[in-house]
């Protein structure tokens, strides 16, 4: 029966995620600086948007310390905060904010409240296949063609033709309800009362969402802006239908005009010491925030 | 002194050798039966109480993480996996057969091992590389030749399992046939008949159970397979009205979906319901599968 594939792989997938976590915590405790050879692993697991990001930081902190590995692990921020709670995680990357309910679980669980870093900004941008001609879409709009019940189905209705989709319907991309991507695009698109519409093509990855859409001419999608690539185009986004919309950049997205911009997170289970909390200070440093804009998000001023 | 020493030893060995044998034949029990029970543990307690068993099986809505209200319907998923898994199978199933009857009945010796490896190895291949080909290569093929909005659909997911079943229900087919005895086809080409006729009037008949069991196997494997049309079929919740419209299929949505799902929380036991679900499924094909093939050795043995 195939069905146990997927189970075996899993529970393999825990047992590791398991074994490093513990390899971690032993070494962490005793305060990585005083012996440079003992080999000290940080295991950063969660956001899919994050991966690019925390691999960069890992690579260039290899570099810095050579007796810190920082091992990066995506799957969604779901899987790095559900991996925290369940105290198999000592830190989890994350593209949305915990919510109260996951951090009372994880304050029962392990005692004390985990410890919550913003570590960057990305926008999110709205991607469709490059031969369509539109260059603005509304927040509303957005909401129509992804929300509950929402009316836009066709191009025709954003009043652009969309030659190169032959039945004129708006296929919508999106994400895993793992993705803390997706729970953003709904908060900020959809709000706190308003579901998704259902039958939306749910997709793994922050990347396979662009990859789709650049294959596929009926698409709209929504990704990180910095997965951009040529054969896809990034649509300006307005507040309001008939507002000047405005493209997902740095610089839009710092001074605040871009709607679709937020904050990325490191969540450590407890608050971190040793190795870790020398970890955290370095992303936080102009070092590890030049690291952030060189990927195509944006930095912020370290707050704590 | 010596030989009889060896003469001990040798029996201890073989002694040793039957044991650690038996346990191996007899352990596959025992981790069938865990893996029901770790399964049913886990699904039982929202069974009979959180969960509307009426909502499960009825309603379309599968927001399991709703802030709203979480709901938890397996209506599209069901249908689905059933789109899919039919579709898949109408091409598979007469593919395979045609398979099975020219290897067993038209084609040489020679060129039978060589097509035999070579339809074999299409088992081997590793289900993510299919999901992957149905992702990259088949959809953009079906844009442009039916026209559909989206390439990864019921329609791609079929194909590519098709092409994943079609060895199993071949080989299996092919052993159906073998085993009609040759004195049929004697009678019958005694009897002034083709080879067709002889195919369509006396072999298919008799190795129908056979074909059966094939196909069962067949529709077994394409039930449990997850990666590969999870991949391909879009991932979509809704109850399809054509074949080209995107689908979600049970196991795709345990796969995507367990890692995220706080363990011991609703979302959690409500998957491990559909897994659940999955290998009372499979168990009956592959029940049905074995019946039906007890059923032929039955009927030859008489």
């Amino acid at each position: 029966m195939p069905t146990h594939r997927s189970f075996r792989a899993l529970t393999l997938g825990v047992c590791l995620s398991l074994s490093a976590a513990c390899a971690q915590s032993d070494q962490g405790g005793e305060g990585s600086g005083s012996t440079p050879s003992s080999g000290v692993v940080v295991r950063i697991t969660g956001s899919d948007t994050m991966v690019n990001l925390v691999q960069a930081w890992a690579e260039n902190y290899k570099k810095k310390r050579p007796d810190v590995t920082v091992q990066v692990a995506g799957g969604g921020s779901g899987v790095g905060i559900a991996g925290l709670i369940d105290g198999i995680l000592d830190m989890a990357s994350a593209s949305r904010e915990m919510e109260s309910d996951e951090i009372e679980r994880a304050k029962k669980r392990n005692g004390a409240e985990p410890k919550e870093y913003r570590v960057a900004l990305d926008a999110l941008a709205i991607y469709v296949h490059r031969s369509n001609p539109i260059e603005v879409v509304s927040l509303e709009e957005v909401a129509e063609i992804y929300g509950e019940a929402g009316k836009i189905l066709k191009w025709s209705q954003l009043g652009i033709e969309n030659a190169a989709c032959a039945s004129g319907d708006i296929i919508r991309v999106g994400r895993q309800n793992n993705s803390g991507t997706y729970v953003y695009f709904r908060e900020a698109v959809l709000g706190t009362e308003r579901e998704f519409k259902l039958g939306s093509i749910d997709q793994s990855g922050s990347k396979d969402v662009v990859t789709l859409v650049s294959r596929t001419p009926c698409a709209i999608g929504y990704s990180g802006m910095a997965y951009v690539t040529p054969e896809v185009k990034q649509v300006k986004v307005s507040k309001k239908k008939g507002e000047a919309g405005v493209a997902p950049t740095l610089a839009t997205a710092v001074e605040g005009s871009y709607p679709l911009a937020r904050p990325l997170y490191l969540y450590t289970r407890v608050a971190p010491e040793g190795a870790l909390k020398e970890f955290i200070d370095w992303v936080l440093s102009a070092e590890g925030q030049k690291i952030v804009e060189d990927i195509g998000y944006v930095p912020v001023t370290p707050s704590t | 002194m010596s030989h009889s020493m060896k003469r001990t030893l040798s029996v201890i060995s073989e002694s040793l050798v039957e044991w650690a044998i038996r346990i191996c034949g007899w352990s596959a029990i025992l981790f069938v039966f865990a893996i029901f029970f770790f399964v049913f543990r886990e699904a039982v307690p929202v069974l009979f109480t959180q969960l509307d068993l009426r909502e499960f099986f009825t309603s379309v809505n599968w927001r399991p993480d709703s802030r709203i209200r979480p709901q938890f319907g397996i209506l599209a998923l069901l249908a689905g996996t059933a789109s899919v898994t039919i579709l898949a199978m109408v091409i598979s199933v007469p593919a395979g057969f045609a398979a099975a009857i020219y290897l067993s009945e038209f084609c040489g010796r020679k060129p039978r091992e060589t097509l035999k490896i070579v339809i074999e190895f299409l088992a081997a291949i590793p289900s993510v590389v299919w999901g992957f080909i149905g992702y990259m290569v088949l959809n953009p093929i079906i844009i442009w030749a039916t026209g559909a909005p989206i390439g990864i659909n019921i329609l791609n997911g079929a194909i590519i399992l098709a092409l994943m079943s079609v060895p199993i229900i071949m080989s299996v087919g092919e052993d159906a046939l073998k085993a009609v005895p040759d004195g049929y086809r004697e009678a019958a080409v005694a009897l002034g008949a083709s080879r067709w006729q002889i195919v369509y009037k006396v072999l298919l008949p008799a190795a129908k159970n056979g074909l059966l069991a094939a196909a069962l196997l067949g529709v077994g494997r394409a039930v449990g397979e997850t990666m590969a049309v999870l991949m391909a079929t879009g991932h979509s919740v809704q109850i399809p009205h054509s074949f080209l419209d995107p689908v979600r299929t049970l196991t795709a949505t345990i796969a995507a979906e367990l890692g995220e799902a706080v363990e011991g929380g609703t979302h959690y036991r409500v998957l491990f319901v559909i897994g659940s679900l999955l290998m009372i499924i499979s168990l009956v094909v592959n029940l049905t599968a074995d019946l039906v093939v007890k059923g032929i050795r039955g009927k030859q043995n008489a």
